[in-house]
């Protein structure tokens, strides 16, 4: 039923399909790129958009096509799995807070606050010059800078529903508390958290390549939106083909990303038709 | 006489900001094996506390303070909270005021029962089905083989409270409360409802407890009448006895404030019957006998001293200083 709704949105539809094409484009990397993303040419530095090279080549003669299209599996593994990873901790810490209340929630909402009060970037910023630059310490800075998103919304989402009768009823029919949350609230608070999915995807992109554009992210040779731009700085007037086509590649796909979250949010909430 | 459950004075204050509300403040209650106790009261009397006290899900800040509930013998207040977990749903039912919020929206209606019987029994799934199926036969679900698959938005208010009953009365439990099961419904309905529940109950030997302030309901199909206010119990006694013989000024009140059909519409007619005066707050309970501000036949010592049980026939006791 919601899927229907949901293919007669056509901002909806049309965010899809930017997020489909976009994870086929980093699937099938391989073979749409049409040269190494690493492969440095310097007989052929900084040439425009040519057959041979699409987007054209880089400061270094690489294949902007070719890193632009390998750069797309970077941002997506590294947003979808620091969303991930932000939003298991942040659904069961706010499903105990809302279900459990007063010390449980008054604990829990103090850590989640020291961590809220920090600018998201500059904590991540933080935690990756303490742990050193790599993908796999930005997925924990965004993770961890993520995780009060999903907190506020799960606990928010469970402390309404905990007043309905039909939670109170699993009560006074002998479920656990475990139960009760993981059987009868958190089914039902499944359509705020899916829009916040969406909408801290779109965010976990422009983090991504906002690291990487300050030499945080994927260490130097290897392609990544951000460190793509990073690289094109120098050479923006002169060649500005190698900060358009990445530019592009961002603001398309997190603009996909709301649209598909924008959509959802209006498919699954009933309140604002 | 077969006695279930008996609750001794009990207390269920709730602490707030604002100070201390004494929502169930020495209750006694005596219910027999598959009898119909009708617990009578305005609203905000402690009805509902009171059947929330029994199975101790009394939600924050609210705590049972002191008094006694023996199921049988054990005493449910002594319970661990796993021990305490065991009853719920399983000795002791509960059947919510909203038959239309009281199921989980997420999930289909054989989905549900299928796991209430799963917290208590283990039961294959394919054997819970027929059980489910089964009772939703039992409460006279047409088809219920399709309805089983079907989620609460798309059964009738009648249909969900009936699925209601079939999930409170699958474990066959000693006791059923059934808080107020009738109000949501239509007119019509709420006869085929407690007809339902009072057929099951009988061959399953299990007692209830009627929340209500419908008194018409009460007369009807209780054995046993509790009056309830403002946190305590007025009077009690056989159904007949509080119907034809009511003594204490609340409960006559109570009942000539029930409205006929007939009521103003004919010249002789009188206004429906008021009781003058609103419920006392819970925080600022009045001194003496809870109802004296409210009483027409208060006298002195109504606002000095609490009230004496006195007993009038066998089982019909009141607490009043009219009788003493």
């Amino acid at each position: 039923m919601a899927w229907k709704r949901f293919m007669e949105h056509r901002i909806g539809m049309i965010g899809l399909t930017v997020i489909l094409f976009n994870l086929f484009l980093a699937f099938a990397a391989p073979w749409i790129a049409t040269q190494d993303p690493l492969k440095i040419e310097p007989k052929n530095i900084a040439s425009p958009p040519s057959k041979a090279n699409f987007f054209g080549t880089d400061g270094l003669g690489r294949d902007i096509f070719s890193r632009v299209i390998y750069g797309s599996r970077i941002s997506l593994i590294v947003s979808l799995l620091s969303v991930l990873a932000a939003m298991v901790p942040g659904v069961i810490l706010g499903s105990m807070a809302g279900y459990f209340g007063r010390w449980v929630d008054i604990i829990i909402m103090r850590f989640m606050d020291a961590v809220m009060s920090f600018p998201a970037i500059l904590l991540a910023i933080g935690i990756i010059a303490v742990r050193g630059g790599s993908l796999y310490n930005v997925v924990i800075a965004l993770s961890v800078v993520y995780t009060p998103v999903f907190y506020r919304i799960t606990r928010g989402s469970v402390l309404s529903l905990k007043e309905k009768a039909f939670v109170e009823a699993a009560m006074a029919s002998g479920n656990t508390p475990s139960t009760i949350i993981a059987r009868h609230i958190l089914p039902n608070c499944m359509a705020p958290i899916i829009v916040q999915i969406t909408v801290s995807l779109a965010y976990a992109i422009i983090a991504e390549a906002s690291l990487s554009f300050l030499g945080l992210g994927a260490p130097p040779p290897a392609p990544s939106w951000g460190n793509i731009l990073s690289d094109a700085r120098d050479f923006m007037m002169d060649a500005p083909w190698m900060t358009v086509f990445p530019g592009i590649a961002i603001t398309l796909s997190v603009v996909g990303f709301n649209m598909f979250g924008d959509a959802l949010r209006d498919v699954l909430d009933p309140r604002l038709k | 006489m077969d006695i279930v459950l008996n609750i001794k004075d009990l207390k269920t204050f709730f602490f707030t900001r604002e100070g201390v509300a004494k929502a169930v403040n020495g209750v006694n209650l005596c219910l027999e094996r598959s009898k119909i106790l009708g617990l009578v009261g305005e609203s905000g009397c402690g009805k509902s506390v009171t059947a929330l006290s029994i199975l101790r899900i009394v939600p924050h800040p609210g705590k049972i303070v002191s008094g006694e509930i023996f199921l049988n013998d054990v005493d449910l207040l002594k319970l661990s909270m796993e021990e305490m977990r065991q009853i719920r749903g399983n000795r002791i039912s509960m059947i919510f005021q909203e038959p239309m919020v009281s199921l989980n929206p997420a999930f289909t209606i054989g989905n549900q029962l299928i796991e209430a019987l799963r917290v208590h029994r283990r039961v294959t799934k394919a054997e819970a089905r027929n059980l489910a199926i089964e009772m939703l036969r039992m409460v006279e679900i047409p088809a219920p083989e399709r309805r089983i698959k079907e989620f609460p938005h798309q059964l009738s208010g009648g249909m969900r409270q009936r699925a209601m009953i079939a999930e409170a009365l699958l474990l066959k439990p000693e006791i059923l409360i059934a808080d107020e099961p009738t109000t949501a419904l239509d007119v019509t309905i709420q006869a085929q409802v407690l007809d339902i529940m009072y057929r099951l109950t009988q061959e399953m030997k299990t007692a209830i407890i009627l929340i209500t302030h419908n008194l018409g309901l009460v007369a009807e199909w209780a054995q046993y009448v509790v009056v309830l206010y403002a946190s305590k119990v007025m009077e009690e006694g056989p159904v007949e006895a509080i119907f034809e013989n009511a003594k204490h000024p609340y409960t006559q009140g109570l009942l000539r404030s029930i409205p006929t059909p007939t009521q103003g519409r004919r010249q002789n007619s009188e206004k429906l019957h008021e009781i003058k005066g609103v419920v006392p707050s819970l925080y600022d309970v009045p001194r003496g006998c809870t109802f004296h501000p409210r009483c027409l036949s208060c006298k002195a010592i109504c606002s000095q001293e609490e009230p004496p049980w006195v007993t009038i026939s066998p089982g019909h006791r009141l607490a009043c200083w009219l009788f003493v």
